[in-house]
């Protein structure tokens, strides 16, 4: 009895297997097109960091899955000759502690080519040493800090802080001023005050806007701070209200800056609200945003570059929604620049850890036309491209209002 | 002048959120010494059991405040509810008799697990859900100061369900079985009181008040996530300590010291906004020095 329940544990078990191999064969033919490319060499590894769950997850999913868009293409191009890429997603929960041991996980795998992340700055500043040491290029999406690539006097005298960070967006030193430019000259808000959240992009951001209003004639009537996980502005409000200000910059992401505008209004403070790309979301406004809030964000809107329109109609046919978020169309190209460096480095040769060195200068180097334009990185790792755009909310939805680049 | 107004009707407003959970905490510490850190989320789920209700209405009734409303609050409550007796039955009650510390690991263990059992199985629970808008719109005008209708029905509910509260307990058979049963278990049991009952009871009505709670901060707030329970939790829990713990007056009272020092500190201490929690601490930290028991605690009794 006892050997006859081993055989047909053992005659189960083999079915199991036999089952699992047909399952994976079936995924891979789908997943390189019938299998035309040569992938005898094995399988790479593009990491992502990027928050998938918590408050900011509708943009670190639109950075995971317009990654996997990137790699998929490349698969079934054979664009990397002789492997087979694939995509590893870290939660970092925009979270600077978790984000480290995201990159540490990603960091001790051979195979990974690249890190495509993080979203947030303050999560960048733990990351970027911890693949520093290993030489692995990271391509951020969505960083736009100005000191994560030219360091804290980024202004006067600039110098490159890490040999293996890039980013395909532009930063807040022009962000911040652009809003400043919008706010004051063409919107005519001469009196406005500043909320942040004490993080690294909103103090940055709101830091940069400061100097360029007061530059333009206009004044900073105050400014406040609010936690990350209040939801109750009442106080911070009605201490602004006090100051009678024409429009309030709020430095941080949608999560608060959403429910924030909301309590404006209903306190009787109706003046529009304007933050960075990190309100920029259709959640900011499911979450309060009001008519007439203003964002600004990096790059031409998506839906009206003719380069981003095969990136939108990819995305679609693969995912079935358009959720690519803000930075989707970075998140593409920052694939695309390592993948392309990737194909640079080997040349058809093979993958060694030694080749990181190789691939670093690839990526400095890497040149192509993206879903947000033309994707080149100046000598401080930081894009060429420094197009923004200012959106505003109209009949519940964003819309943009002005494109260009900041002239001073 | 108007913004010292302002400011402190502001402070009315979270003292009366605050009242309405803290009460949960005194009562259960009143009847059996524990500090149950799991209210906090209690209030939490409630509030995602109103959103559950509305969301599960059909559409014609969504239109309609007058139904969806009340509906929404009977959702919250009923959740509140279920899950505190479920709590109290095979978290609290096994351990009655179990070293006080017990329970209170419990408690924490619990309260991870609603949080973590809301964001895993809630739709979209990862980050901000919208509240419906179902609530009156609009504010409140008197002279300068400004307050969302939300916010005058959130005073009301709290400083009434208070006073009911403090009436059913100073009057009703049952209200009186739950002192018997604070002051001394064993006696109250030898004089008839179930005390099982009374204490499920307690859960209950902690819950209730917990679940009115969790819904009217959806509808203030327009807006609520997992982490509502924990910060909102440990408010209502310092304003249960403030007040002294196991009174009902001290829990209202202390809910609405710490919401006017909170937006009042946020007006004129130094750093704003940005540390009017601290202030809250200095103050909850000065009276336990001077005054262990709270100020309408009685001294911790030693029991035999």
């Amino acid at each position: 009895m006892r050997k006859h329940s081993v055989k047909s544990a053992a005659i189960v078990g083999a079915a199991l297997l036999v089952l699992a191999a047909c399952g994976s064969n079936k995924n891979e033919s789908s997943g390189n097109n019938g299998g035309s490319c040569d992938t005898s060499k094995g399988t790479l590894t593009v990491g992502v960091v990027a928050p998938l769950s918590g408050n900011l997850s509708a943009l670190g999913i639109g950075i995971k899955q317009s990654a996997e868009l990137a790699v998929d293409e490349a698969n079934k191009k054979c664009t990397v000759k002789g492997y087979k890429l694939t995509v590893s997603a870290q939660d970092d929960e925009a979270n600077p502690a978790k984000g480290a041991q995201a990159a540490t996980k990603l960091s001790t795998d051979p195979n990974v080519i690249g890190v495509v992340g993080t979203l947030n700055s303050s999560v960048a500043q733990t990351v970027q040493p911890i693949l520093r040491d290993k030489k692995i290029p990271q391509v951020s999406p969505a960083n736009t800090n100005p000191t994560l690539t030219r360091g804290n006097d980024f202004l006067t005298a600039p110098k490159r802080q890490f040999d293996n960070y890039f980013r395909v967006c532009t930063t807040d030193d022009l962000q911040g001023p652009y809003a400043a430019n919008y706010l004051v000259e063409k919107a005519g808000k001469k009196k406005i005050a500043i909320i942040t959240d004490g993080k690294t992009y909103g103090e940055g951001l709101a830091a940069e806007l400061s100097k360029q209003v007061a530059k333009k004639g206009g004044t900073i009537v105050g400014s406040e701070k609010v936690g990350e996980k209040d939801t109750d502005f009442s106080g911070v409000i009605s201490k602004i209200k006090a100051l009678a200000p024409e429009a309030v910059y709020y430095g941080g992401e949608y999560p608060v800056a959403g429910p924030l505008s909301k309590q404006m209004a209903s306190a009787g403070l109706n003046v529009p609200l304007m933050g960075g790309d990190g309100i920029f979301d259709g959640k900011f406004i499911e979450l309060g945003g009001k008519e007439g809030d203003l964002a600004t964000s990096v790059g031409a809107p998506t839906e009206s570059l003719a380069t981003a329109k095969a990136f939108v109609d990819a995305y679609k046919a693969k995912f079935g929604k358009e959720d690519y978020a803000a930075y989707g169309a970075f998140s593409y190209d920052a694939a695309n620049a390592i993948i392309g460096a990737l194909a640079a480095t080997l040349n058809g040769g093979d993958w060694a850890e030694g080749k990181r060195e190789d691939m670093l200068t690839n990526v400095g180097k890497y040149s192509g036309s993206g879903a947000t334009g033309e994707v080149k990185f100046d000598q401080y790792g930081d894009s060429t491209n420094k197009v923004l755009t200012v959106y505003q909310v109209t009949s519940g939805k964003w819309k943009d209002v002005q494109t260009g680049t900041f002239s001073g | 002048m108007s913004v010292l107004l302002q400011q402190l009707a502001n402070g009315v407003v979270q003292g009366a959120l605050i009242a309405l959970i803290a009460l949960g905490y005194t009562m259960v510490y009143g009847i059996i010494q524990l500090i149950n850190f799991a209210h906090g989320e209690v209030f939490m789920v409630s509030s995602y059991g109103g959103l559950a209700t509305f969301t599960l209405l059909p559409d014609d009734l969504k239109k309609s405040p007058a139904v969806a409303l009340p509906l929404m609050f009977l959702g919250g409550i009923v959740i509140a509810v279920i899950v505190a007796v479920i709590m109290e039955r095979f978290a609290y009650r096994p351990l009655r008799n179990a070293p006080r510390l017990a329970p209170l690991i419990t408690a924490l263990g619990v309260s991870v697990f609603l949080q973590e059992a809301v964001r895993v199985w809630y739709p979209n629970a990862t980050s901000n859900l919208p509240y419906p808008k179902v609530f009156p719109e609009g504010s409140l005008s008197l002279g300068p100061i400004n307050v969302p209708w939300t916010g005058v029905l959130l005073v009301v509910l709290s400083v009434g369900l208070s006073v009911i509260l403090q009436t059913y307990i100073n009057q009703s058979r049952m209200g009186r079985a739950m002192r018997a049963t604070a002051q001394d278990p064993d006696t109250a049991k030898l004089m008839g009181v179930n005390p099982d009952r009374v204490i499920v009871l307690t859960f209950i009505i902690g819950a209730a008040l917990a679940g009115v709670a969790g819904v009217m901060f959806g509808g203030y707030l327009n807006n609520i996530n997992i982490d509502m329970g924990f910060q909102n939790g440990i408010f209502a829990f310092t304003a249960a300590v403030l007040g002294g713990v196991g009174s009902i007056r001290g829990a209202v009272i202390g809910a609405f010291i710490i919401g006017l020092i909170k937006t009042l500190a946020g007006q004129y201490m130094p750093g704003g906004t940005q540390y009017d929690y601290v202030w809250i601490f200095v103050v909850l930290i000065l009276v336990l020095v001077f005054r262990p028991q709270g100020l309408f605690g009685e001294p911790e009794r030693v029991r035999a």
